[in-house]
């Protein structure tokens, strides 16, 4: 591996996006013969943000391909060496993009999330103790994605529920209401994540381009976090805890003021509401930070950070093994105090997550 | 400006690379058309292996609709970011007024020359033997310093 880009932090490093691929066959032995023939039929429906060919194969930086001929995110020994090692990255968050949720075919999504889970505790997290696991569900049905969530939230190996960004219907719909009362009954965060095949990308159809894809992916985030907030999700829910995952967050405070404005004209029609949009939204939402937004200069950085009032909720991603990788060492801006570097390199995760200090 | 010995030039054929190590510095030789070029193996933006990166071209667009791609085989992408950097130059193509990448002068010498001036330069992987026949063999020098 080139040593230039081997740099050990000296602060603790929690990394809350790392992406886990699946070697030919992994699956196999956690699928019953139902399903593993209609795997080898049928194979999967799509794959997340296929919409748009990407510029690099897989959506992976060029130097992740393991030499064993895997995917990127396929080989454990290799992930180890280029990112947990590299890096010294005390804990990091699985987050499997296998369309298990985006299976049309219902059962076969939850077989499919059994096995998922089954092969991450089995092949990643037990061999390698840095590592923990989301748990994946067929998250558009919610009876059998709350099952699949009783089903693995009380093992130590998992620490999230992984959603998507790109859903059916909004995430606060009550179809997906069973999902949220079983995190709140394992006490386990959801964690949304960048992606998903549900339908026009944009609140104005197709755009033409893999730029508008990934530039414009905070809509569908925008889209959630005011879905959560007018359903009522957070009356119904008061201690459930969301992570918007690669959405970035610099769209958030105007989106914050918006909805206090327009809630203090328009409140009869949401009455179970009884904050304000943005106490909610500052209470229950967390964010990674890769690929956050970049200002210009850095008072306006300062600036973003004052009007979120978030300093808790921000944690490091990098996001490996995908193109758009952020390295722990350089994608912080160079300003930030020393406190809050640590909370977002660490702390913040460690607290959501109760990850034990090393 | 110590000189070191990196390669021969038949070790890089047009439109290949090496991937040298000099000093502690990780240093990327291309050779486009047979001229010889180096630059740095660490991306100004991250710190990506920026040599390890796909070789492209230039492609521009005056006013929609129209189209040119020049320069082909001249344009490094780094393989995490894709940011595009002149390999003759290191200068970046994204942001030329802030990014540059650090740009080494490359040259081929005699291994007679080398050996004539053993005393100023730091000795590389490669010794020139001393058997005729390897003296007249061509050696590519990369300046750091």
């Amino acid at each position: 591996m080139e040593n230039t880009t081997t740099k050990r932090s000296k602060l603790p490093v929690i990394d809350c996006d790392i992406h886990n691929s699946v070697p030919p066959g992994a699956l196999s032995p956690y699928l019953s013969e139902r399903w593993q023939e209609h795997f080898k039929t049928f194979g999967l429906r799509s794959r997340i943000g296929g919409y748009y060919p990407r510029a690099l194969r897989n959506a992976a930086r060029q130097d992740a391909w393991p030499p064993s001929g895997l995917a990127p995110g396929a080989d454990l020994g290799f992930m180890q060496e280029q990112l947990l090692d590299a890096w010294n990255i005390e804990y990091g968050v699985l987050n499997p993009l296998i369309p298990v949720g985006e299976q049309l075919n219902l059962e076969y999504g939850a077989a499919l999330s059994q096995a998922v889970n089954e092969w991450q505790v089995a092949d990643w997290v037990e061999p390698e103790p840095r590592l923990r696991a989301s748990i994946v569900v067929p998250y558009e049905d919610g009876d059998l994605a709350a099952e699949e969530i009783h089903r693995c939230a009380p093992r130590p190996e998992f620490v999230q529920i992984l959603l998507i960004a790109r859903t059916k219907d909004p995430l606060g719909n009550r179809k997906y209401w069973k999902i949220y009362e079983a995190a709140v009954k394992h006490d386990l965060p959801i964690g949304i994540h960048f992606g998903g095949v549900a339908g026009p990308i944009t609140g104005a159809g197709w755009p033409s381009y893999y730029i508008e894809d990934h530039g414009g992916m905070p809509q569908a985030f925008h889209t959630q976090v005011i879905s959560y907030v007018c359903e009522g999700v957070f009356e119904r829910f008061p201690t459930l805890k969301i992570v918007l995952i690669e959405g970035g967050f610099a769209w958030l405070p105007p989106l914050l003021w918006r909805l206090d404005a327009t809630w203090a004209k328009l409140r009869c029609e949401v009455p179970e509401l009884q904050r304000k949009p943005s106490e909610y939204i500052r209470d229950h939402f967390w964010f990674s930070t890769q690929p956050m937004e970049e200002p210009p200069k850095r008072e306006y950085f300062e600036q973003l950070l004052e009007q979120m009032d978030m300093d808790d909720k921000l944690m490091f991603a990098t996001d490996y093994p995908h193109w758009d990788f952020d390295a722990p060492d350089r994608a912080l801006p160079s300003f930030l105090k020393p406190e809050l570097r640590r909370k977002i390199l660490a702390e913040n995760a460690r607290a959501l997550y109760s990850f034990e200090q090393n | 400006m110590a000189k070191y010995v990196v390669a021969t030039p038949d070790e890089i054929p047009p439109g290949e690379r090496k991937v040298v190590d000099i000093g502690g510095r990780s240093i990327g030789i291309f050779n486009i058309d047979g001229e010889f070029f180096a630059i740095r193996n660490s991306c100004p933006h991250q710190g990506g292996p920026l040599c390890k990166g796909r070789v492209t071209g230039f492609l521009e667009s005056s006013v929609p609709g129209t189209y040119t791609y020049t320069r082909k085989g001249e344009i490094l992408r780094c393989p995490w970011h894709s940011w595009e950097f002149d390999i003759k130059t290191g200068q970046s193509w994204w942001n030329p007024a802030q990014r540059r990448v650090r740009k080494y002068d490359v040259h081929v010498e005699s291994g007679k020359d080398i050996d004539a001036s053993n005393s100023e330069r730091e000795k590389g992987p490669y010794i020139a033997d001393t058997f005729p026949v390897t003296v007249e063999q061509q050696y590519l020098v990369v300046e750091v310093e």
